[in-house]
């Protein structure tokens, strides 16, 4: 018999980036917050062995447990979906600050053009420039969520420097950009050369002391090289426990609670009323009741929550009507891997968010009159620093194992550069998330399913992009470079991105979308679902810094919404 | 007790696990398994070397160089021959054993990885597309036990000997043939073990060493990779390559 405790203003489900900045803001404003997170307490004090490659970079300590809770996972809808039993393909967070422990700090703003890709592209190439793809406008601009990036960038002390093709920004960024490299500089003046405009990546790493709107104090970047997939031993890494969390907690009206496992929202159809949880210790059942339910907890679990509480119309992929699950989307990486025979670079320094970047082909920056594809990517070098166990990069003719291997993965530890995208993924009818009819969570409730295969549209810019990158590699002067692999079908185990999105979709019509532009469900007025589940479609850029922008909207919204009431937008 | 009475005791201890292990095999023990186990340690006639005595270098036991998982010698030698060819002693440097990385898989076994405990284990099971990942029902410790059992079998009707006598290139051949998937094994595709046999020896080269491999950090050193360093903030724009001497986890609680 689960325990009913006293009602609370607003129940914050998940401590992340999302749930902590909203706790802060609700707090300073007097709302009184409980916070739930399933994950246990963490922060700077736990990191102080944290220069382990293989407990944390292997074993993935941080990361979700999955005997608890997992996903299922199949490329298409004839096909049986079966549970992904150990994480690889992405890397689900878990305890207080969510997965804004374990990133690497990339904090970009998404284009204008992300915002209202739908009706740009449309007027820029005609309607069948965009067949077979379900993108949808965010029903809101880039221009009206400008100020909300920039809370964000301050709150997470961003540094960088604004790019000539990227988003308009009315303010600096808070702090200045990482330091220059060999590394960085090499990328730079091989993209300047082909005639591209790079810039430093805008980084969640402290490049000098920094004290955020919060009275946070960060210190500075020791480029240390333990950063993504590792906490940060000096809190100089943007991390919602160091960021966000403390002042939530100091306003004396947020109530966090680790070890409590959401396992519904109530609700009478309209309104809830409140979240059912699990103590995961000691497994007593409690309900929260509150005036306003906050779901931060990250896309799986936004949409799995929402499906298992029935609340919002589950979307149907033979009709494309529904929402919830709707435009699951992933990022498309292409890449080129260069290998320098007769120099030896400093790749096991490095922070998390130490780069530069390229936006000539992201976006609409580019012409794609006579291309099969729409959107692009943001082409990197990231100097986030090589551990010896996850990097082996050889040349593509090393056989997998042996001498030859040997000697190639030691010779080129030091003398290999990559360069990456962050290649925007486009919705379609087929990709898209459910319930599994068969397997299991650990409180016995059904896992969420996720169907999902590369598309035309991915392939087409992927094999573009991806000749982009070879011609920086080579202009950067390696003896050789590596043959790309063929984009095929997703594959579940090896490691590509943790940027999910999609799920509980933003937009401007009930029809269409899951949550207005405040991130406030339409089919439930006190119900918020925060996160990249709200993205219409991924771009091309890391999204944490546009999940940023939206919580802030979101905390704006829940603040009207508990004076006025009534749906915002 | 002098530098050399403790390598003594240390390799008699080792010699009593052959022993008794050896016992509890069914008195299997015989001049393969000395050649097996602690091949890297020892000479043919069972005696210890200088350069293969079991301290790390100091004055101290290295008590890690104990199996934790295994309890018979055989296999443990046929684990020995499979990681040696994944990554070779060579001109290059030290090779697997050298590094204790079958120490390191051994424990592995022992605990949470070799046991999957934060890993969804729940059926029911099927085998799945090649691109919906791991979908066996045994864990790693037991896959191990599967798969190397099967490289024996293997050897043994392939070339009429066990997998640790035979010669380099034909090891190779037989795990090649796990690699690509030629070899019928129960609960689990020969292919899987051989890839997380082939991960786990990579990660004994060069996790850090109070794993029991990458013994004195000499996987670090072929990669020149200093391990554990508190900062890189003066040398992060260094033209010039850095080497720096490097530092374990040990080194925080020096």
């Amino acid at each position: 018999m689960a325990k009913t405790l006293p009602k609370t203003d607003a129940v914050i489900v998940g401590v992340g980036w999302a749930g902590g900045i909203i706790a802060a803001e609700l707090g300073k404003q007097g709302l009184k917050v409980v916070g739930l997170e399933r994950g246990k307490e963490r922060g700077v004090k736990d990191y102080y062995v944290v220069h382990d490659e293989l407990r944390y970079g292997i074993r993935y300590e941080l990361m979700q447990d999955l005997s608890k809770e997992t996903i299922t996972f199949r490329n298409h809808g004839k096909e049986r979906a079966l549970p992904m039993r150990q994480l690889g393909s992405f890397l689900l967070g878990e305890g207080l600050g969510g997965s804004g422990v374990h990133w690497n700090g990339h904090t970009f703003r998404f284009l204008p053009y992300d915002f209202e890709i739908k009706s740009q592209t449309v007027k820029k190439y005609g309607e069948s420039k965009i067949k077979g793809l379900q993108i949808q406008d965010w029903g809101i601009t880039y221009d009206e969520l400008e100020p909300y990036f920039y809370e964000f960038e301050k709150a997470a002390g961003i540094g960088g420097e604004e790019g000539e093709l990227g988003p308009k920004r009315a303010d600096p960024f808070p702090n200045p950009p990482m330091k220059e490299t060999p590394i960085t500089a090499r990328f730079k003046k091989a993209a300047k050369s082909l005639g591209m405009k790079p810039y430093q990546m805008p980084s969640g790493n402290m490049s000098e002391a920094y004290e955020n709107q919060y009275g946070a104090k960060m210190a500075p970047c020791q480029y240390c090289a333990f950063c993504e997939r590792f906490g940060c031993e000096y809190g100089a890494k943007a991390d919602p426990t160091v960021a966000v969390i403390p002042f939530a907690k100091e306003t004396g009206n947020v109530d966090i609670r680790n070890f409590a496992n959401v396992t519904e929202i109530i609700h009478d159809g309209k309104k809830a009323t409140g979240v059912r949880y699990v103590d995961v210790q000691t497994k007593e059942e409690f309900i929260q009741p509150a005036e306003m339910v906050i779901v931060t907890s990250y896309v799986m679990n936004n949409t799995r929550l929402l499906l298992t509480s029935k609340l919002g119309s589950p979307y149907n992929p033979d009709t494309g009507t529904g929402v919830i699950g709707k435009n699951y989307c992933y990022q498309i990486l292409p890449g080129s891997a260069g290998f320098f025979d007769e120099e030896q670079f400093n790749t096991f320094m490095g922070a998390g968010a130490l780069g530069a970047t390229v936006d000539d082909y992201n976006g609409d920056n580019f012409d794609h009159s006579d291309l099969d594809f729409i959107h692009g990517g943001s082409i990197s070098i990231n100097q986030s620093g090589y551990r010896p166990i996850q990097y082996n990069m050889v040349p593509t003719d090393t056989p997998k194992w042996g001498s030859k291997f040997k000697e190639n993965s030691i010779k080129y530890f030091t003398r290999a550069l990559s360069i990456g995208t962050q290649g925007a993924s486009m919705p379609v009818q087929l990709n898209y998330m459910d319930l599994d009819p068969s397997y299991k969570d650990a409180y016995g409730l059904p896992l969420l399913r996720m169907t999902y295969d590369f598309t035309e549209q991915d392939k087409n810019l992927y094999n573009y992009i991806g000749k982009i990158t070879d011609n920086i590699m080579k202009e950067m002067g390696p003896s050789k470079i590596n043959d790309r692999q063929q984009l095929e079908h997703y594959d579940i185990v090896p490691y590509q991105t943790t940027h999910n999105t999609g799920g509980v979709i933003m937009g401007a019509e009930p029809e269409t979308s899951a949550v207005n532009n405040y991130l406030q469900m339409w089919d439930a007025e006190n119900v918020f679902v925060v996160g990249a589940s709200a993205f219409p479609h991924n771009g091309g850029y890391n999204p944490t810094g546009t999940v940023g922008a939206l919580a802030y909207r979101a905390a704006e919204g829940i603040i009207k919404y508990s004076k006025e009431g009534g749906l915002l937008a | 007790m002098s530098e050399h009475e403790q390598k003594q005791e240390s390799t008699m201890s080792r010699r009593r696990f052959i022993r008794n292990s050896g016992l509890v095999a069914g008195g299997l023990v015989g001049g393969g398994i000395l050649g097996g186990l602690i091949g890297a340690n020892m000479n043919k006639d069972g005696t210890a070397t200088e350069e293969n005595t079991h301290t790390n270098g100091h004055d101290q036991v290295a008590y890690q160089q104990s199996p934790l998982y295994f309890t018979n010698p055989e296999t443990f030698g046929i684990l020995q021959a499979a990681v040696e060819r994944i990554y070779p002693k060579d001109e290059n440097g030290p090779g697997a054993n050298d590094l204790d990385v079958p120490f390191f898989i051994d424990h592995q076994l022992a605990g949470s990885w070799g046991n999957n405990t934060r890993e969804y284990m729940q059926g029911p099971f099927f085998p799945g597309s090649n691109f919906q990942g791991y979908q066996s029902p045994l864990k790693r410790h037991e896959v191990f036990d599967v798969g190397l059992a099967a490289l024996q079998t293997y050897s043994n009707e392939k070339f009429k000997k066990p997998f640790a006598e035979l010669e380099g290139e034909q090891q190779d051949e037989i795990l090649t043939a796990f690699e690509e998937d030629q070899v019928k094994l129960r609960g689990v595709t020969s292919r899987t073990f051989f890839n997380i046999l082939r991960a786990a020896t990579i990660e004994g080269v060069y996790a850090d060493p109070a794993y029991a491999g990458n013994k004195n950090m000499e996987g670090w050193k072929m990669k020149d990779f200093p391990g554990h360093q508190m900062s890189y903030i003066n040398q992060i724009e260094s033209e010039k390559f850095v080497k720096i001497k490097p530092n374990s986890l040990h080194s925080y609680t020096k």
